[in-house]
């Protein structure tokens, strides 16, 4: 079966995939066993399956394992821990931005690419930032908070 | 599978508090379990209810109320919710019943549980054991006293999705747990008619599972699985016709309804219309999806020995009776257990994907998990139903109301619950009926004061969609026409829409949410439409106030809109929204359903409406579905009114009643143009514009 050979949370990984279209997605959950990148579309339409590949954000549902191969790809649980948050999820957490908490993934993946451009976005900022991503449960004013919080840090 | 309630109580609970309440609900089923609170040595406590958390933070409100009354912190309680192997069955989640019953059930057991820990002494139930009933006249904390309950603690859940560590349904993993898609007709009501198994032996170890017309793919990889599913050959017959959505309003006016039913008849609402000079409108409120972000999934393993079933259902012992039904096995063989998925607002395809992954995991004799696609879940999740209402109204001399008369039309629902796709598919259970009544008409008569008035309900039978409950259901519709139309008729006598609504209200409360939602947007008297506007952006104001079911929330909501005139586009750039729903449990919890409320109705209103082609379902991913996005998210303003001396209410619907007529009048008061179709689509609003 092929192998690939990818840098996963800063640690050096091999996945195999019998199929080298296999979207990123479902290696990271199944095989890796890291749930925080989630199914929504397969589509690439709502952002709830963001990683950075080599610190941009990608849709991890569209991308292929081959497509990734040698690089270097940050996961949500590659940022901090529950007891131990990094400084965007640390702002959702005080700003309580998640009610089913599905899209969260997305909302924070995509907030770390924001702030290594724009280390102190505005609330327009935060809003380009997320026009990808989709919110069903209505969180949206506290997610665009917690952007503009995890700025201020 | 998870421990059984015997495990639990072998680790030493010290005291054990059963919530049936003897004489207050009718006799269990022999099978079912009694509830419990159990206090354990370490004074640590476990609540167990059937009431689970889709999102909404109620799991840290059952743990506030159990603090409050037994004084244990709420860092030593954790809530179990939702698993009928362990949990009492005190009722589903929905209709916003979390608090009003779901925790009352919980407070009287943990007042119950405190009045025994006095009773016994401090330590003195350590080493023993003891059970005790729910005491209904146990006394419980005043809520004047509250240090616990009334406070923003924050959810525990929170920390664990913001780092990705929380466990979802989707998430579950068990030993040898294979992997399926299920295959559904290409239109709705097809028969199977082939299936070219051949076309898919490229795929590792994907196989086809056929059933009657039920068709699904398993394999041992999921992406095999879902290789699988797009690749295989079928051939399906031909299926149902049906209204396209296109002109499925105008199909709706037409229908004779099945039945009609007066909800209220005061006064003599025709004869004084026919006297009167009158005003009247029709609107309509399309289906809509539950639209859930993450499709729905479940995990079954259904063996000699039992049946394990994982799910996100808001009803886990109305799954356990559906799984029961189509493996045709006691119910007292299945176990299912919550796990949170993505939101789900009523019933979305929980249910559906619980007897899918049952079905399915039975046939191939292993563990299996589905999960739906994007396309599955738009297309065939239970959607919640269209309404077309009419109102017709007559103001006397002075500019009050004389009379008022409205109808609904619409399919009784919700369909229940007891059947699902798969195993109807199957020849296994049958189609649930449509509800024998008449749709929800709650709110379709107004708050406010009219000598004549008559509310009907008028049932459509032929639905070719299935309907369950989505948020606010029938109130969604109800209130959008009430409250639409009383600006038609404040506006037909050039008067201030809040002075107007006024006049035929008494209720306190109701006058405290509106005057604190109109000071908070800065709301200045005048007719709409506002003075005439030039330029390429229309702005203007609206407002909306409802009770809910006329017994519940105070809901009183102003908004601020910008129309782009070329466009047609609708944005609401402020909102400002009083809720009074008596006592406050948890405000932080309550804030953030209320906003969620707006926002997700607020989606409802301007984009969202299930499109059909006559055939199938055209609405099946983000781009014909579409959301409110986040650079249209408006400015969200929201006053909390605690009420110590008033029963809690649920707050997970209220707010989404009076969402869309606060758009609408805003629109009006911009543009003089009235919207009454759902949703205020940039098309339509631009023709409105043009006319």
């Amino acid at each position: 079966m092929p192998t690939f050979k990818l840098k996963v949370n800063d640690r050096d990984v091999s996945v195999e995939s019998w199929d080298p279209d296999q979207p990123l997605l479902y290696l990271l959950r199944n095989t890796l066993d890291l749930h925080g990148p989630k199914f929504g579309c397969g589509l690439g339409q709502c952002g709830a399956c963001t990683v950075l590949v080599d610190g941009k954000p990608a849709r991890s549902c569209v991308t292929p394992i081959r497509s990734v191969a040698g690089k270097s790809v940050t996961t949500i649980e590659g940022l901090g821990t529950p007891e131990n948050p990094d400084k965007v999820q640390a702002a959702f957490i005080a700003e309580q931005a998640a009610q089913c908490g599905y899209c969260t993934n997305g909302m924070v993946m995509a907030t770390e690419a924001l702030l290594k451009t724009t280390p102190h976005p505005t609330l327009e900022h935060a809003k380009t930032a997320l026009s990808g991503h989709l919110c069903r449960c209505g969180t949206h004013t506290r997610i665009l908070a917690a952007v503009v919080r995890a700025g201020k840090a | 599978m998870n421990p059984t309630r015997r495990d639990l109580l072998k680790t030493g609970a010290a005291l054990i508090v059963s919530f049936r309440m003897q004489g207050q609900t009718p006799a269990p089923p022999a099978m079912d379990l009694d509830s419990f609170i159990a206090i354990h040595p370490d004074s640590s406590v476990t609540v167990y209810t059937s009431h689970v958390d889709p999102g909404t933070g109620i799991r840290m409100v059952y743990a506030q109320i159990v603090a409050e009354e037994t004084g244990i912190p709420v860092e030593k309680i954790t809530v179990v919710d939702g698993d009928t192997g362990i949990v009492p069955n005190h009722g589903g989640t929905g209709g916003s019943s979390g608090v009003p019953r779901g925790g009352a059930d919980i407070r009287q057991a943990a007042a119950t549980a405190h009045r025994a820990m006095l009773d016994l002494g401090p330590g003195k139930f350590a080493g023993k054991r003891f059970e005790i009933k729910v005491d209904p006249k146990a006394p419980q904390k005043k809520p004047s006293e509250y240090t616990v309950v009334g406070k923003p603690i924050l959810r525990t859940d929170v920390p664990r999705k913001a780092t990705g560590r929380f466990p979802y349904v989707h998430d579950h993993k068990i030993p040898g747990m294979l992997h399926a898609r299920v295959i559904r007709p290409t239109v709705i009501g097809a028969k199977l008619e082939s299936v070219d198994e051949a076309s898919i032996k490229a795929i590792p170890d994907a196989k086809v599972v056929k059933l009657g017309d039920f068709l699904a793919v398993v394999a041992k990889d999921e992406w095999a699985a879902v290789r699988a599913s797009r690749e295989l050959k079928v051939t399906w017959s031909e299926g149902k016709q049906m209204s396209p959505s296109a002109s499925l309003a105008a199909e709706m006016a037409k229908t004779k309804p099945e039945r009609e039913q007066q909800a209220v008849n005061k006064g003599d609402a025709p004869g004084a219309l026919a006297a009167a000079k009158t005003l009247k409108a029709t609107y309509y409120w399309p289906f809509q999806s539950h639209a859930s972000l993450g499709p729905s999934c479940s995990i079954a393993d259904v063996s000699e020995s039992g049946v394990g079933v994982w799910s996100s259902t808001q009803d886990v012992f109305g799954v356990r009776g559906l799984v029961a039904r189509t493996l045709n096995v006691p119910p007292t063989k299945v176990r299912v257990v919550y796990m949170d998925g993505s939101g789900s607002y009523g019933s979305n395809g929980a249910y559906d994907a619980a007897a899918d992954a049952a079905l399915i995991s039975k046939a191939v004799g292993a563990p299996v998990r589905v999960q739906w696609s994007r396309q599955d879940e738009l297309v065939w999740d239970p959607k919640g139903p269209a309404h077309m209402l009419e109102v017709t109204g007559a103001l006397d001399a002075n500019g009050n109301i004389l009379a008022w008369d409205s109808s609904a039309l619409g399919p009784a629902g919700p369909q229940w619950t007891g059947s699902a796709l798969s195993p109807v598919a199957a020849g296994l259970l049958t189609a649930a009926p449509q509800g024998q009544g008449v749709p929800v008409i709650q709110n379709l008569d107004p708050p406010y004061a009219i000598p004549n008035l008559r509310v009907t309900g008028k049932q459509l039978k032929d639905t070719p969609i299935r309907l369950s409950n989505l948020r606010a259901p029938g109130k969604i519709a109800t209130v959008f026409a009430v409250e639409s139309f009383m600006d038609e008729l404040a506006a037909s006598v050039a008067t201030d829409p809040i002075a107007f609504r006024k006049k035929g209200l008494t209720d306190p409360r109701a006058l405290a949410v509106i005057d604190k939602a109109a000071e908070m947007i800065g709301w200045k008297p005048r007719p709409s439409p506002g003075p005439k506007q030039t330029g390429p952006k229309l702005t203007g104001r609206g407002m909306a106030y409802m009770r809910y079911k006329h017994a519940e929330n105070y809901v009183a909501m102003a908004m601020e809109v910008e129309v782009e005139r070329a466009t047609g586009k609708i944005r609401v750039t402020r909102i400002t929204c009083a809720h009074d729903c008596g006592l406050i449990m948890n405000p932080d919890g309550l804030r953030n359903q209320v906003e969620g409320n707006i926002l997700q109705t607020l989606s409802r209103t301007l984009h969202e409406e299930v499109t059909t082609d006559g055939k199938r379902v055209t609405s099946v991913d983000w781009v014909s579905y579409p959301l409110l996005r986040f650079p249209d998210a408006p400015k969200v303003e929201v006053a909390l009114i605690n009420q110590l001396d008033q029963p809690a209410h649920g707050a997970g619907e209220a707010a989404c009643a009076p969402v869309a007529a606060a758009v609408a009048n805003a629109v009006f008061d911009a543009t003089g143009v009235r919207l009454r179709d759902i949703p205020f689509t940039a098309a339509k609003v631009k023709n409105s514009l043009r006319a």
